[in-house]
């Protein structure tokens, strides 16, 4: 059984298109300080995916740089889906950006791979301002390959047309199941620079030196399917199902729905053995509107991932514009798994491990996620700053850390856990770190012996040594010690976020020591050492 | 059969019992380490409940805080004293008594986590306390109350402040180097018996470290001899 003759649809650089700003003008969207794709004027320039934020503002000084935002991405991306949906149903979402359809039926209407080609180019440029490019051949993987190049690849001919690219390609394709980029930095040590190179090399032999993750890709470089063969249509009673009543309008409310259907999902298709390769969601409003898409989920994806797509998929339907916008609130929330392989799983521990207590925590934590709002369960995650608010950064639980919006830190991940890595920040305040974090500034009065408040020059010097301290218009303090001023005059070159302030750490005769910071000749308390 | 389940039922080890607590804490504690199902209540200092938490979390255990509003935690004072992030959620419950409330979520918690460090409400009904001291010791969690003097009902072991100095800053240079406090430890049943310890809490470097009970100045201990 050959792999299924697949046509896809791949609109580069989709997440600027997302952004809606001009593509004539150097446009470039950034996760975690790094460029994820840009415009073709930036291109020009010389900005590339992977470069720092400031590495391309200085390689093009007339760079739009917009964060990026995954929702808006699939809102962005839905019209192009529904183009792409008027020639077949069953079209599948790789990501937003790039989609796929099962060509066997289209082709015999439309006269042949490649009319039908020419009629979805044609159709989808009339929804998008970005470019699109087209490709046809065996299997998704090849297909999305010759769609970069914009080519139609003959029947059987994938693994002639796959030989030639280079082995970097596989590289999204196997990052679920490890580090793609170590293992095509690995190959190409190894002098294994083509898929053409992967492919003469034995599969077992494959399997036993890189992996599973080889082992896929090797299938892949074949020009065989990444999903192996006995992929089939599930029985219907794994898909999971939820009403909503009353009628669910806003999208938290659904995301929350979604993740326990996605968790229920999974642990259907654990009890089975089975792990999804795509899933439907499928929506229906109160004036019986109906709205599915089909998302592909990578191997190694687990429910959170999921649950994330499929939130992703209700930002694109509930805040749609205009006419796009489902007429009524939701009353049904259906995740159905499209194909299903075997799943192979993952080997825990002899000794059971922290599994049982982590997945108990989670289940608590999401219910009162459920009833307190997203943001009222946080975990810190340990950064980049200077002050004490912008050290730690709270993320909601569940999100990634590096997704949360404010996205500066790139190594954020890495800092995740003990204090034993503190990144090189310039300025930052010296350990230890004060336990008591406000998360509102308290205002502050310091005045020295003679009772004059306390200021600083404009050299960074005191005006007066702190003499005593009152907090929120409280009792007087007398100080015990006290050290600072510390100037921190940060995004000097922002009129709008520009701030300057000094900070200082004073220690009163009651024992307690506090960070203060006067900015504009008014004190606050930041932060307490408790 | 049933003598049989009796055989088979798994016995419950002392050290299982036990949560541990970083090696300079250890003399405060009457067992040595966090009894599950025990409340323990910690007043004057935050980094001292962090610190209680620090080897528990450090050895895989889940541990959480949670206050009305959300707790006033520094995560990165958290991460030096040894706790883990990640398994270290803070939840800002909601005022009030009802669903949702400060009541709920750390019954809530006590049923998932081994450590609910928790931050008092202004005001805690005594029949509240009691209802949450049984969940803990039902599910074999430990409840850490900060604020312990508005905490109505009796506690296993109460850790206290009492004496606090900071080093490192001088009039005017320096900086915030290391604390030194004298905790003392009262309690109930075998924590009847007061047990006193001098800290650094920070120790200079990070985490906490043993101190000398009476600060004995080199130079005079020199001469002494």
């Amino acid at each position: 059984m050959s792999p299924v003759r697949t046509l896809v649809v791949h609109c580069p650089e989709w997440p600027v298109v997302a952004t809606g700003l001009s593509l004539a003008r150097p446009v470039a969207v950034v996760a975690s300080g790094r460029v994820v794709a840009c415009s073709v004027p930036a291109r020009d320039e010389g900005v590339e995916a992977g470069l720092r934020r400031r590495q391309a503002e200085a390689r093009c000084p007339s760079l739009v740089v917009v964060e990026h935002d995954p929702a808006r991405d699939v809102r962005a991306f839905e019209p192009v889906v529904a183009a792409v949906e008027s020639f077949a149903p069953r079209v599948e979402v790789t990501r937003p950006g790039t989609c796929s359809l099962a060509t066997r039926g289209p082709s015999r209407y439309f006269g042949g791979d490649e009319a039908l080609a020419a009629r979805v180019a044609e159709q989808v440029s009339t929804v998008t301002a970005g470019a699109c490019r087209v490709g046809v051949a065996d299997g998704p993987f090849a297909a999305e390959q010759a769609a970069h190049a914009g080519t139609i690849v003959p029947p059987g001919g994938s693994a002639a047309f796959l030989a030639s690219l280079p082995v970097s390609v596989l590289e999204p394709a196997v990052d679920t199941l490890a580090d793609g980029s170590a293992l095509v930095d690995l190959w190409e040590r190894l002098g294994i620079r083509t898929l053409g190179d992967l492919a003469v090399l034995p599969a077992a032999a494959v399997l036993g030196r890189f992996g599973p993750a080889g082992a896929v890709a090797h299938r892949l470089a074949r020009g065989l399917d990444d999903r192996p063969l006995w992929a089939r249509t599930p029985p219907p009673d794994l898909a999971t199902a939820a009403e909503l009543d009353p009628p669910v309008e806003s999208v938290e409310t659904a995301a929350f729905v979604a993740k326990t259907l996605a968790d229920g999902l999974f642990a259907r298709l654990a009890e089975q053995g089975l792990a999804a390769t795509s899933v439907g969601i499928e929506a229906e409003t109160e004036h019986g509107e109906s709205l599915a898409r089909l998302w592909r989920l990578p191997a190694g994806l687990d429910a959170a991932a999921l649950a994330q797509r499929v939130r992703w998929q209700l930002e694109g339907w509930l805040l749609a514009s205009g006419g796009d916008r489902p007429t009524a609130g939701l009353t049904l929330l259906r995740l159905a798994p499209d194909e299903v392989r075997p799943d192979h799983g993952r080997q825990l521990g002899f000794w059971g491990g922290e599994g049982a207590g982590a997945e108990r925590a989670a289940r608590a934590l999401a219910r009162l996620q459920g009833m307190l709002g997203h943001e009222a369960v946080v975990t810190g995650v340990v950064a980049g700053g200077r002050g004490p608010a912008e050290e730690a950064r709270l993320v909601p639980w569940g999100d990634e850390p590096s997704v949360d919006g404010a996205g500066r830190p790139e190594r954020r991940r890495l800092l995740h856990s003990t204090g034993g890595e503190i990144p090189p920040w310039p300025g930052h305040l010296p350990p230890p770190a004060p336990a008591i974090v406000h998360s509102e500034p308290r205002p502050a009065a310091v005045v020295d012996t003679a009772g004059t408040p306390v200021g600083v020059t404009g050299r960074a010097g005191a005006t007066g040594a702190p003499a005593r301290l009152s907090i929120d218009g409280g009792p007087w303090a007398d100080v015990a010690a006290w050290a600072g001023p510390w100037p921190c005059d940060e995004r000097w070159w922002d009129a709008r976020n520009h701030r300057r302030r000094a900070r200082w750490q004073v220690v009163t005769t009651t024992g307690a020591a506090h960070l203060l910071a006067v900015e504009g000749g008014r004190w606050s308390v930041e932060a307490t050492y408790d | 059969m049933k003598h049989v389940a009796g055989r088979v039922r798994p016995v419950a080890l002392a050290g299982e019992r036990l949560l541990p607590v970083l090696p300079a804490l250890r003399p405060l504690l009457p067992e040595g380490g966090l009894r599950r199902g025990s409340v323990m209540a910690v007043g004057g200092s935050t980094s001292l409940a962090l610190a209680l938490v620090a080897a528990a979390s450090a050895a895989g255990s889940w541990c959480a805080a949670v206050g009305v509003g959300r707790p006033p935690v520094g995560p990165r004072a958290a991460a030096e004293l040894g706790v883990v992030l990640e398994r270290f959620p803070l939840v800002a419950a909601a005022p009030g008594a009802t669903r949702g409330g400060w009541a709920w979520a750390v019954a809530a918690l006590l049923d998932a986590v081994d450590v609910v460090v928790a931050w008092l409400p202004p005001r805690l009904r005594p029949a509240d306390a009691r209802r949450l001291a049984a969940r803990g010791r039902e599910r074999g969690s430990v409840l850490v109350v900060v604020g312990a003097e508005r905490w109505p009902e009796v506690v296993d072991v109460r850790l206290a402040l009492v004496a606090s100095s900071w080093e490192g800053v001088g009039d005017g240079h320096g900086r915030l180097l290391a604390r030194r406090v004298d905790v003392v430890a009262t309690g109930r049943g075998a924590a009847a018996r007061q047990r006193r310890a001098a800290l650094w809490l920070p120790a200079a470097g990070g985490g906490v470290a043993p101190a000398q009970a009476f600060p004995v100045k080199s130079t005079w201990a020199r001469t002494a001899e």
